[in-house]
């Protein structure tokens, strides 16, 4: 189905998107993780000719999707861009002007290489590697969680990086895969909202929960 | 005989060695003498080079017939194209003997990868009269500052192994070089061209595609030389017991042993490198006396391995060498007087080319054993023989419209000298592969390598080929760099290489299969079990194990489909089994207790029906058809088969095949019976309906990965380049949905299709099948277990899969399976 799905943790409620997004109805937030904005620029500034439509479609996701919630804040889990400055990034920053009113909070990740100037002039909330949001902890990489006091650890957890897509088997050795949302007891992954973006295989497992998204639309399992 | 000052001197020259020219060497030199340019049907091992070098020497004789033995520097006269570095360099050894028994002080020089800058440096300031090179150095030349001053002087261009090259992507890059170098001098009328080919299908094509440059019908020579092929087959004692299904042929290994014995050395052809690996340690451990006196030689063994390998062979030390088609190319090996195919060469050229690397001495017929992995497969033993009985070669179908090859060569092009586009699109309208190429694709090709596609104007980076005093030129030298490393049209799967901990090089493999093993697993690789111990700087790092079980890697590809003319041979032999009774060939005689059996549980089809067994089993519902057409074909026509029966009625399949037939599998019932059957099978909207089953973007996908690294989309990284290069990196599958979601129109993409219909699905071949069925009885079985014919279907399955049902139902029906464990 094309409508968001609600799953509620730790008293919150949680929109799952099938646009690879989350919408936090307490705070009126929008959580996303790895846009890898100005990808298809840094290939094309190395010659190599990827459509720029990829790009654009992505931001125009993202717009809607703030729209569609009348967010006031964005929470990034990293890898908000993805290498060094390119033109590219310039249509994020005029595209950011009609936006002035949105908070955004960006956890780094490992592609984010900018020049601090850069988020400054973006209005963007850098955190080099966690941030906390009410009863939610944010990071990048889920690695990071061993640097993680054990006050912090009872934070529920939210992470990207991954990539997280999953495979479903059926009778006669079918196989497809696609990308979701991974939730456990303690921590959930972002897929990757880019669609210039590769998956990594994840395999649930019983008290686990899957948001696999499947043809534009979202799959709860189990 | 017409003679010339250059004939007389090279034919009292072999007189004095005591040798007599062949009479295709001897209408070959009188054609380059004359400036004819053709092509040379040849086999190896009986004086192909010859025919055109000593041709090229007549001339220069004949034309300098006072001071021949005394010019030097006469720059560039032959270039010598050859698909094999190893061949160079013996090619090159063979010449510089001519060359200086004839007191000719001309100079052989050798380029390819393996080249050292040096040398390199030195043919530069010195160029070489001959040049042995292949195609990917050749288009390397072209992104040389200066380069068409190097052709000025040429006399001809030679291109051995032509039936190699033809019908592959270095084929194209042959045909592109072609219309450059000969069209690139200042005056005079191009250098010839002549090929060399062993015997193919289309000859007369063959020659057609490499001359077209040159806008003229050549010349074709053949060497009438009848050579005796002498089939074997290696049967199984009890053919009852021996398996129905498999691929390792292991059981009758035992069955070799006394072969061996019996001759000099004999060259074991394996299909695959994993089977080879097998193959190695069985023999060893059956016979260990061949310890020492039996090699293992494939794609993935270390070069200095193989090289002293095949300086063994030469010399004759080694008793056996088990091979794969790493050896099907190449000089002869004297010693070399039994060869051994194990499994289907699932073609008949293929087959012939492997029997003809034995029996070197003039007289002597080649000799072959066929040793079946199957019961089933003895069959095509009868049908080998009957195909070499009516001379029945298949063709190589050349290549046309390969984008990706234009792309990399128009940037290679733009390196050094840039090119003027009419001049250039005039040019390779003149080859073969690209001579339908229509203005607008060649525009929207300039505007994919210029603009970069699809761009969002003024937030774009695109630089590449440039416009500049009218030429199109690569400014950047880093892009240049890069592209240089990249040029080439083989690509590999990402390889590892392999060392001991404790140093020593033992070969390379693909990044995938390691990445599945955990350190401590241990794996076989050049005929060593070896434990895993851990990756470091892209190297895998083992140590020798005496751990008895090993996991045998399985190598990506090398899994040739049968080809259209076997299978057509197979189906009379089948057809054979019903009416020749006594008169039937051993191996048919062998395999009647399978036949029989087939018979009374289902059907042995004759050469004008079709059989199609359907079986219940706790798997299913099996559907299994029999066209014989081998793997690809029958891979598309499953696809195609399993979306007009869901058209029937929602259902799901998975597929199997082999090259005899495949197998439809679904936990419903299926609705194929005598009211539909024939529908089912026309050719009526073959088209739209291969468009719509799901598979043949699945197909594409994988064909884009080749395209994308050849057209310079998938960038492989370079030394010293590490961590900014990982921000380059895409999948070729990510790059896929990409370009199909953002850019369906892109000429590389379509390109991707075009290949599937054309290569993997073999498009007009599944055509000429249905028509042949739709004109055959189709016979409908349903068996109550599975049969003979059925078996190995089952059991070699590679399943793809298909559904009308909306992907979201499909998804619930698979959970729900997850869920009861089934």
């Amino acid at each position: 189905m094309k409508n968001p799905l609600p799953h509620i943790i730790r008293q919150q409620t949680l929109w799952i998107s099938p646009e690879r997004c989350i919408f936090w109805e307490e705070e009126n937030t929008l959580l996303v993780a790895d846009l890898h904005l100005g990808k298809s620029g840094h290939f094309r500034k190395e010659g190599i000719g990827i459509p720029q439509s990829v790009y654009k479609a992505d931001l125009q996701r993202l717009m809607a999707q703030l729209y569609l919630y009348k967010a006031d804040r964005l929470i990034i889990a990293g890898d908000f861009t993805h290498s060094t400055a390119n033109k590219e990034l310039e249509l994020f920053q005029r595209w950011r002007k009609d936006f002035s009113s949105l908070h955004i909070d960006l956890v780094k990740g490992n592609h984010d290489i900018l020049e601090n100037d850069w988020y400054q002039s973006a209005a963007i909330r850098v955190h080099e590697w966690k941030m906390h949001a009410g009863p939610f902890l944010f990071l990048h990489d889920l690695k990071a969680e061993k640097e993680l006091s054990s006050a912090e650890k009872k934070a529920y957890r939210f992470a990207g990086h991954l990539h997280p897509a999953v495979s479903l088997k059926g009778k006669g050795k079918q196989s497809l895969r696609f990308p979701c949302f991974y939730f456990t007891a303690d921590y959930a992954i972002l897929p990757a909202f880019s669609r210039f973006t590769g998956g990594y295989p994840v395999q649930p497992s019983k008290d686990e929960l899957i948001f696999a998204l499947v043809d534009d639309g979202i799959v709860r399992m189990p | 005989m017409p003679t010339s000052a250059g004939h007389t001197i090279i034919h009292r020259w072999l007189e004095a060695k005591g040798f007599r020219p062949f009479t295709f060497q001897e209408e070959t030199w009188q054609h380059i003498l004359t400036g004819e340019s053709g092509l040379v049907n040849a086999p190896t091992g009986c004086g192909k080079t010859f025919s055109v070098f000593l041709g090229v020497l007549i001339r220069y004789i004949s034309e300098h017939p006072s001071d021949y033995r005394k010019r030097k520097n006469n720059g560039l006269q032959l270039i010598w194209i050859t698909p094999l570095r190893a061949l160079a360099k013996d090619i090159g050894r063979a010449m510089e003997e001519v060359l200086a028994e004839l007191d000719i002080p001309w100079k052989v020089g050798i380029r390819n990868g393996d080249t050292p800058v040096a040398e390199r440096t030195r043919q530069k300031k010195q160029v070489p009269e001959i040049l042995l090179i292949t195609p990917e150095s050749l288009h390397l030349l072209l992104a040389q500052k200066g380069y068409p001053s190097l052709f000025q002087s040429l006399q001809l261009v030679a291109v051995d192994e032509w039936h190699e090259l033809l019908g592959s992507k270095r084929g194209v890059q042959v045909e592109l070089a072609l219309s450059r170098i000969l069209h690139c001098r200042d005056f005079g009328s191009p250098p010839m061209v002549w090929g060399i080919s062993a015997t193919i299908g289309n000859l007369e094509e063959a020659g057609e595609v490499l001359l077209a440059p040159l806008e003229k019908k050549g010349k074709l020579v053949r060497a009438i030389l009848d050579k005796k092929v002498i089939v074997e087959p290696v049967f199984p004692d009890e053919i009852e017991k021996y398996p129905w299904a498999g691929h390792l042929g292991i059981k009758l290994a035992h069955k070799i042993i006394p072969i061996l014995e019996q001759s000099r050395t004999t060259l074991i052809f394996i299909n695959t490198r994993g089977m080879s690996e097998t193959w190695y340690q069985t023999l060893l451990n059956i016979c260990p006396e061949l310890a020492g006196a039996v090699a293992l030689h494939h794609g993935s063994i270390d070069r200095e391995l193989r090289n002293w390998i095949e300086d063994n062979l030469h010399s004759g030390k080694l008793k056996a060498v088990v091979c794969t088609a790493s050896l099907d190319l190449g000089v002869d090996f004297r010693p070399v007087e039994t060869v051994i195919q194990v499994g289907s060469p699932k073609g008949v050229a293929r087959f012939l080319q492997r029997a003809g690397r034995s029996g070197h001495q003039p007289g002597a017929a080649s000799r072959i054993y066929f040793l079946p992995t199957h019961s089933l497969e003895l069959t095509e033993a009868a049908a080998l023989k009957a195909a070499l009985e009516e001379n029945k070669v298949e063709s190589r179908v050349p290549f046309t419209l390969c984008y990706d090859v234009l792309l990399q060569y128009l940037n290679t092009l733009a390196i050094a000298e840039g090119f003027d586009p009419e001049e250039i699109y005039r040019e390779i309208t003149r080859t073969f592969c690209y001579r339908e190429l229509s203005r607008e694709e060649w525009s929207r090709l300039m505007h994919f390598l210029t603009g970069g596609g699809n761009a969002l104007q003024q937030y774009d980076d695109y630089r590449k080929v440039e416009l500049t005093e009218g030429k199109y030129r690569m400014t950047s030298r880093k892009l240049a760099m890069r592209h240089r490393l990249h040029i080439g049209t083989i690509v590999s799967e990402a390889m590892l290489k392999v060392k001991f901990i404790t140093g020593g090089y033992v070969g390379v493999i693909e990044e995938y299969f390691i990445s599945r093993l955990e350190p401590g697993d241990v794996f076989t690789l050049a005929g060593r079990n070896l434990e895993f111990v851990l990756i470091k700087d892209m190297t895998v790092l083992v140590k020798k194990s005496t751990k008895k079980k090993s996991i045998i890697p399985s190598w990506v590809g090398g899994r040739m489909p049968l080809s259209a003319n076997l299978g057509r041979k197979l189906r009379a032999v089948l057809d054979s089994v019903q009416h020749s009774g006594s008169r039937l060939p051993a191996e048919l005689k062998a395999l009647l207790p399978l036949f029989d059996l087939q018979a009374r549980l289902s059907h042995v089809p004759a050469a004008n029906e079709l059989l199609i067994e359907q079986i219940e089993t706790k798997d299913g519902f099996h559907l299994f058809v029999y066209p014989f057409e081998g793997r690809l074909v029958h891979e598309a026509m499953a696809a195609i088969l399993a979306w007009r029966i869901s058209r029937i009625r929602p259902i799901t399949f998975s597929f199997a095949m082999n090259d005899y037939g495949f197998e439809l599998l679904s936990d419903q019932p299926i609705p194929v019976d005598d009211s539909n059957v024939y529908e089912l099978f026309s050719t009526e909207n073959l088209f739209t309906d291969i468009q719509r089953s799901v598979n043949s973007t699945e197909m594409a996908r994988r064909k884009f990965r080749d395209i994308a690294v050849i057209g310079g989309l998938i960038f492989q990284g370079m030394p010293g380049e590490k961590k900014k290069a990982r921000h380059l990196q895409a999948s070729a599958s990510l790059l896929f949905n990409v370009f199909s979601e953002y850019d369906p129109e892109n000429l590389l993409l379509r390109q991707a299709y075009q290949e599937v219909f054309d290569q993997q699905m073999e498009e007009a071949r599944l055509r000429d099948m249905l028509e042949r069925i739709q004109q055959s009885r189709i016979v409908l079985r349903f068996p109550e277990q599975l049969t003979p014919f059925c078996f190995p279907i089952k059991v070699d399955s590679m399943r793809e899969d298909l559904s009308s049902e909306k992907l979201e139902d499909r998804v619930k029906k698979m959970q729900r399976q997850l869920e009861n464990g089934e």
